[in-house]
């Protein structure tokens, strides 16, 4: 490897220190000599050809299931109905788009093939100077939004409003498991058990006790944190993905224990009446006493969303200001370091059980935060909010994001989970499909594909921002001198 | 004692489901390391085309003997062959550009094709539960006294069997064949068997595609034992069938079925004899177990920590 100075992993894209089982595998993948390399100026014939296969491939995969649909028939057993429009639509779309590929963008790149795989290799520019101005940028933005909106468009400030407090609930989310997985590297896929503990301890103790949101907010915290403990003691041995399935086996078991004992939480019918939370004392009601009537203000239904998204967005921008914080102490730096390399870590003294614990209880507290502060929102929370795809979706903003990134997260977050709110009323699409196109029905495949579509496109995020943030400067071998970019 | 052959007879059944699918999963993870959350959703496209296959042909419990297991085994490579394809077509589009990236990144591809196929399903099939009526009723009675008697349905013989020749030609595949020893030889090290001459693009795309294809069988086998299928079987079956996987001993071809057959018995006798609600429960516990006191799984090689 030490002659190729391209593989050589620099210290800013070495592979994940909890992975680091992988790197020689991964880097033996890398390192594949050259294959046969298919000429890119090919005749006519050839990129017909290959067109005609792509097309041929196409056919294959849409035509069984899309050309022949199942349907109850007249004895209502199933039958076979065949519709091949779409069929035809998907294979001339394939074939032209792969002809046109052909001929205008991959013969510009003679070697497009092997410069993708280095790519992930070799340092892409990170978009550092981005951050500079987009974080103030968003955070104007996003303390302002309410005022502009109420102003700006009233009709639809509910609406906005609503999906602005879905995404920053989805930041936040992804803030609290970017402590695990992009802080610590360690890969959670049950994040979700977390969020679900969180929002049933806070629906469970409120409705029982009668106690206030703001006492059951840090309890539904701790008891997050300490599920996160009581998962991590046994589990935290295990390495990379191993790790990753029995946090899923972890979340799975949350949600079914959560469906199944019903004496407690009341199973698939879940916990409705849960109450609102009150500003500080004073509910939003109408009568004397309320929070309209103590400030003297008009009663609005608005004041209440209006609280709860500027709640979602403390409860949020404290989680990113402890992480930031505790990135620089000396947890967040053995955080750093058992990223990088574990047994090195181990070896200079670092308590690495200790060490994953506390990512792992600090990152369920936060989960636990947010997971309360939804079953106070939506004010009815069922063991369906909680599946792995719940899970999947915060990860994916993590990782999408750039792990580790605190403004990748923020950014992602918007994209995916806006893109998907915009896709459920996109009156341009009706027009564009006529008007039985119903955009709702293709927006988790429009989800599914657009996760896959930015992750080859940006392997290692929107905005990768994983600089070690200590650096030994003097001494530097040659191979590494991309980090003192840093 | 005849409850609980009784039980061993349907576990087997379920186990060998899971062991079939685990194939692909534990197959995939030795080669490139990655876990493949598609996978369970390929089983599903494989169960669907099935179905579609035997409604074309018309296939009926009113068929002659004969003609059906013509038919079943006709279906069954149909099933293969697209489902194959499919699986190729994932490999190639969503994986093999982020090979070489870090380790996350196909990860997020793989879930991202798992929704994207999910939804697909739903989208081009329809949402509602789709029903297949059922083929062979037939069954044999074993032993028993006269309050139960334990019984094999021609259905559990065809599973069970179709598993174990199955297993049986994939494990001559991989020990006599070429392709068996170009996957191995990437198993081992990937950059030492391209050096030698192994094409490892190659034999990465023959990895998914025989994985692909045997989660179809075992996408035909849940059709033919349940009789119902919709577009969400995928994501439990696929986390049982990872779960068999690890519980073998992940990147242990017979640690898949070993962890495939340990997981359908599980289930089955905590059905049978605690609680149905809780059975996935009691399934994944045990993976958590397993992992605590066995980290690399029950036929698996315990990792070497290089440094």
């Amino acid at each position: 490897m030490a002659e190729d100075p391209k593989l050589q992993p620099t210290v800013e894209f070495r592979p994940e220190g909890a992975e680091r089982q992988d790197e020689d595998r991964r880097e033996g993948l890398a390192g594949e000599p050259p294959r046969k390399t298919e000429p890119r100026s090919r005749s006519a014939g050839a990129i017909l050809k290959d067109s005609v296969i792509t097309a041929l491939i196409a056919l294959a995969l849409s035509g069984p299931l899309v050309g022949l649909v199942m349907a109850p028939g007249p004895s209502k057993a199933l039958e076979i109905q065949q519709r091949w429009a779409p069929v035809v639509l998907i294979v001339a779309l394939v074939f032209v788009g792969r002809l046109l590929l052909n001929l205008f963008v991959w013969r510009k790149q003679p070697q497009g093939r092997s410069q993708h795989r280095t790519a992930a290799v070799s340092p892409r520019p990170s978009l550092p100077a981005i951050g500079t101005f987009a974080t103030p940028l968003l955070l104007v933005l996003s303390i302002g939004l309410p005022i502009l909106v109420i102003y700006g468009a009233p009709d639809q400030s509910r609406y906005v409003l609503g999906v602005g407090t879905l995404i920053l609930t989805y930041v936040m989310l992804g803030w609290g498991l970017n402590v695990v997985v992009g802080l610590a590297g360690l890969l959670d896929l049950g994040y979700v058990a977390f969020y679900a503990i969180g929002a049933y301890s806070y629906a469970l103790i409120s409705t029982q006790l009668g106690w206030s949101f703001w006492i059951c907010l840090p309890l539904a915290g701790l008891l997050a944190a300490a599920f996160g403990v009581i998962l991590g003691f046994p589990v935290l041995r295990l390495r990379g993905d191993y790790l990753a399935i029995v946090t899923l086996a972890f979340g799975e078991i949350i949600r079914l224990v959560l469906l199944n004992w019903t004496e407690l939480t009341n199973g698939p019918a879940g916990i409705n009446q849960i109450p609102r939370p009150s500003f500080f004392g004073l509910p939003f009601t109408a009568g004397p006493g309320g929070f309209a009537a103590t400030f003297g203000l008009p009663y609005s239904t608005n004041h209440r969303i209006v609280f709860l998204y500027y709640l979602i967005l403390a409860l949020a921008l404290i989680t990113s200001f402890i992480t930031v914080r505790i990135r620089n102490m000396p947890i967040g730096r053995a955080w750093e370091a058992l990223r990088y390399d574990e047994i090195a870590s181990r070896s200079l003294g670092i308590n690495t059980t200790n060490v994953k614990l506390t990512a792992f209880a600090i990152g369920a507290m936060f989960g636990g935060f947010a997971g309360s502060f939804f079953a106070t929102r939506q004010g009815f929370i069922s063991p369906e909010s909680f599946n792995f795809m719940e899970s999947a979706t915060v990860l994916a903003i993590v990782v999408l994001g750039g792990a580790g990134s605190q403004l990748g997260v923020a950014v992602a977050a918007v994209v995916m989970i806006g893109g998907l709110e915009a896709l459920r009323n996109l009156s341009v699409l009706k027009a564009l499909f006529g008007d039985n196109f119903d955009p709702t029905q293709y927006r988790l495949l429009a989800f599914g594909l657009v996760m896959v579509a930015i992750m080859v496109w940006r392997p290692r995020g929107l905005i990768a921002d994983r600089r070690p943030s200590v650096l030994l400067r003097d001494r530097k071998p040659a191979g590494t001198s991309g980090m003192g970019a840093a | 004692m005849e409850y609980f052959t009784q039980q061993l007879i349907n576990g087997l059944t379920l186990g060998s489901i899971y062991g079939l699918i685990a194939i692909g999963y534990t197959m995939v993870y030795g080669i490139i390391g990655m876990i493949n959350f598609a996978h369970g959703d390929i089983f599903m496209v494989g169960a669907f085309i099935a179905l579609i296959a035997l409604l074309l042909i018309g296939a009926s419990a009113a068929m002659p003997i004969v003609t059906l297991i013509a038919v079943l085994l006709l279906v069954i490579v149909i099933a293969m062959v697209l489902t194959a394809i499919w699986g190729w077509t994932i490999e190639r589009i969503a994986y093999r550009p982020l090979r070489t990236s870090f380790r996350l990144a196909p990860l997020i591809t793989a879930i991202g094709m798992s929704i994207t196929l999910q939804n697909f399903v739903q989208l081009v099939q329809g949402a509602q539960v789709k029903a297949l009526p059922s083929l062979t009723r037939g069954a044999y009675g074993l032993f028993g006294s006269d309050r139960f008697t334990v019984r094999i349905s021609n259905i559990q013989i065809i599973i069970m069997a179709l598993t174990a020749v199955l297993t049986i030609a994939f494990a001559v595949l991989i020990s006599r064949t070429s392709i068996g020893r170009s996957q191995r030889a990437c198993e081992q090290d990937v950059k030492m068997a391209a050096l030698l001459g192994v094409n490892v693009d190659r034999t990465i795309s023959l990895t998914f595609v025989i994985g692909a294809a045997l989660a179809a069988v075992g996408g035909v086998m849940y059709l033919l034992y349940y009789g119902v299928i919709d577009f969400y079987i995928g994501f439990n079956v696929g986390i049982k069938a990872f779960t068999a996987a690890v519980l073998g001993g992940i990147g242990s071809l017979p640690g898949a079925v070993l962890g495939g057959i340990l997981l359908g018995l599980i289930e089955t006798y905590w059905s049978a004899y605690f609680s149905v609600e809780y059975k996935d429960v009691a399934a994944f516990s045990i993976l958590i177990v397993t992992l605590i006191f066995l980290p690399s799984g029950l036929l698996g090689r315990p990792e070497v920590e290089k440094v």
